[in-house]
């Protein structure tokens, strides 16, 4: 046995030592083969494969820009939180888990597992939206199979109501819904960036490839609002609008000469914050969604055109006799004013009659050039989303009833912006600017109206309102002079004026010498007995500008008392320092 | 054949150079693993940094909050009446910086 063992090897057959020579060769390219086909011609698929495990690609989010006032305080912010979410079948496969996750959510055991059921085959079920980063790790404790948490983030709404219709909010999604977050979305939203890195077995970042893309943060909105006058605003406007049982009312407060919107407000209000806090009639933002028929305080604006194109002279008076005047069929009536009054009267009491016969003495091309000019029926372009459009029909149609009811305000409509860019017209000597609620780098030219010797006059007119025996005499601000007319104006519901329903309205400025502010207060359907704008809106009117003219460090309207040269500044400052320190009751 | 002469003029040429090559090629080897761990290290370190950014994002946007919550002026208002019992300036004076004195402002 041995020795034939030990011949064998000496002694191969020829075809077997061939076989096993051509097998290792074959294996051998195989083997080769293979590596050449790995190494160089698959090299890119295996490279890929092999990144795909190691590789992630991390996204950045681009936070959404905040909404400032003027003076930067925040109006909209946006803060992170979390989303949890669960993979429904394994969650439902750990019955262990669920009555802590039932607990977490205050939920019933079985409540979350019918829940969960009904979305079995689904990979992706929320389970609790945008809460605290804090509470979310409470969630994520329980390190209960198939539930996880998702980074968002949410709009915070710190001034709540009182900027409510200006900001407006966005929806869970953060894109925005009203006001300022949907005129102004496409810059504040930012564009979220991602960035591949390559991770090790841990989960760490180990490097970062070239492949990024940079987040683009939003950018923020800055507002021409100021916020301590914008709450000023709507505290008086919520609580004359609950005193007067009106069924809403707005507020404007505006820059006389830069059309810079400082305050506006619109009741009813809601919460930005709470999505449960909203129904169609708090959602609409009076100020700039409502158009109404101006009434008596288009009359200013008549009276401004009739002495510019000297239909009338600065002395002209008329003779309204007992009050009634009739035009065609129509009979205009007055309820304030009989005999003659020279144009101050005719504006202090409102006369209707007196702005018939002036406007028909101008005739329906002058008045209607004139509301024109002051910007009637020309869109605002605010920045404030929907707004509502004015109608001024052309003077073409105009017959003698049409012109004698526009020259006190009936037969076309306007929003209370637009009533606002034509007072800041006469408050700014004639010249009307582009009124904003954004915050602009150059600002755009006024327009001449009137000169500015007819807007000076009609300023004057104008203090007559708020003086003794003017229909304002509540809008007066003490240690300032004001100029500003009421407006009475029936509400027209389906093409009938409704008896007993009305809007109350006051616009103003102040100080009359020099105005820096523009204010419009409208209460809409005072049910508590009063509705003469002169009662219901000009002591709102009074309040806010009173504080705003101490906010914004206004001058009081008389002339300065000089000081005298002798005196030092600082023995003069001593009496004014113990004024101010002083409080009267 | 100019190369064969080359290298046996230097002395112990033969092996030298090769071998100092050798000498560089693991020192530049050594060279690499020491840098790829730097880089590894600073990116580990970029990472936290950034970590650490949006924490504090995090908290400076809550703090922003925050202070404009206790801020709201509702909120003042109401604790100022209440609590410290105080009103709306009625009597005061505006005096502007050059020293000129307005007219005081009462009710």
């Amino acid at each position: 046995m041995s020795a034939a063992t030990r011949a064998k090897p000496e002694m191969p057959d020829a075809w077997r030592r061939r076989a096993a020579l051509g097998l290792m060769t074959a294996f051998a390219l195989a083997v080769f083969g293979r590596a050449f086909y790995l190494q160089v011609v698959d090299k890119d698929f295996l490279n890929r494969e092999g990144d795909r495990r190691h590789i992630r690609t991390v996204s950045v989010p681009g936070h959404r820009g905040a909404v400032r006032d003027r003076r930067g305080e925040p109006l909209a912010l946006s803060a992170p939180v979390d989303s949890i979410w669960v993979l429904p079948s394994e969650l439902l496969d750990a019955p262990p888990y669920m009555a802590a996750m039932a607990n977490l959510l205050s939920l019933k055991p079985r409540e979350l597992e019918k829940y969960l059921r009904a979305r079995d085959d689904k990979q992706f079920v929320y389970l609790k939206r945008q809460i605290d980063p804090d509470e979310a790790k409470r969630f994520l404790a329980l390190k209960a199979p198939g539930v996880f948490a998702q980074r968002e983030y949410r709009r915070y709404y710190p001034a709540a109501e009182v900027a409510a219709h200006v900001v407006g909010f966005t929806d869970l999604d953060g894109k925005g819904q009203e006001g300022i977050e949907v005129t102004r979305d496409a810059s504040l939203r930012g564009a979220p960036g991602s960035r591949r890195v390559i991770r090790d077995r841990a989960g760490h970042v180990i490097e970062d490839t070239d492949d990024i893309k940079e987040a683009q943060p939003g950018t923020d909105a800055n507002l021409t609002l100021d916020l301590r006058l914008q709450y000023l605003a709507y505290r008086e406007l919520k609580s004359a609008v609950a005193e007067n049982h009106a069924k809403g009312g707005l507020i404007i407060v505006a820059d006389a000469a830069s059309g810079d919107i400082l305050a506006v407000a619109s009741q009813p209000g809601y919460n930005p914050n709470r999505p449960d806090d909203r129904d169609a009639a708090s959602l609409r933002n009076r100020a700039v969604n409502d158009s109404f028929e101006p009434g008596s305080t288009i009359k200013p604006l008549l009276i401004a055109q009739a002495l510019e194109t000297r239909a009338i002279s600065p002395d002209y008076s008329v003779d309204i006799g007992p009050g009634t005047f009739k035009v065609g069929t129509m009979t205009v009536r007055d309820e304030h004013a009989t005999g003659v009054l020279d144009l101050g009267k005719l504006l202090a009491k409102s006369s209707n009659v007196g702005a018939a016969k002036v406007g028909l003495l101008m005739g329906p091309e002058s008045v209607w050039a004139g509301y024109q000019k002051f910007g009637i029926g020309e869109p605002v372009g605010s920045g404030l989303p929907g707004e509502a459009p004015s109608v001024l029909r052309p003077y073409s149609e105009w017959g003698p009833i049409a012109t004698a009811t526009a020259s006190f305000g009936y037969g076309l409509t306007v929003n209370a912006l637009q009533l606002v860019r034509a007072y800041c017209a006469i408050a700014n000597d004639g010249l009307m600017p582009q009124l904003s609620i954004l915050r602009r780098n150059n600002a755009i030219p006024p327009q001449r109206t009137v000169s500015a010797q007819t807007a000076r006059t009609v300023r004057r007119l104008l203090e007559g309102v708020t003086a003794a025996g003017g229909t304002a005499t509540r809008a007066a601000i003490p240690g300032y002079r004001v100029a500003g007319k009421t407006g009475t104006v029936k509400k027209n519901a389906n093409g009938a004026y409704v008896e007993g329903v009305h809007q109350s309205v006051f616009i103003g400025m102040m100080p009359a010498e020099h105005p820096r502010l523009v204010g419009l207060v409208m209460i809409d359907e005072p049910g508590a007995g009063e509705y003469f704008g002169g009662f219901v809106s000009a002591p709102v009117f009074s309040r806010v500008l009173a504080g705003a003219a101490r906010l914004l460090q206004i001058q009081p309207d008389e002339m300065p008392v000089p000081v005298p040269k002798t005196q030092t500044a600082s023995a003069a400052l001593i009496p004014a320092v113990a004024a101010i320190g002083g409080v009267r009751p | 054949m100019s190369a064969q002469t080359n290298q046996t003029s230097i002395p112990g040429g033969g092996t030298l150079l090769p071998l100092t090559l050798a000498l560089f090629v693991m020192l530049s080897a050594l060279a690499v693993v020491q840098i790829k761990h730097r880089h590894r290290t600073l990116t580990t370190q970029l990472e936290t940094a950034r970590g650490e950014h949006d924490r504090l994002e995090l908290e400076w946007a809550q703090l922003q909050l925050e202070e404009a919550t206790l801020a709201q002026h509702g909120r003042v208002d109401a604790l100022a009446r209440s609590q410290f019992g105080m009103i709306d300036p009625l009597d005061y004076r505006i005096v502007d910086a050059a020293g000129g004195v307005a007219p005081q402002v009462r009710p």
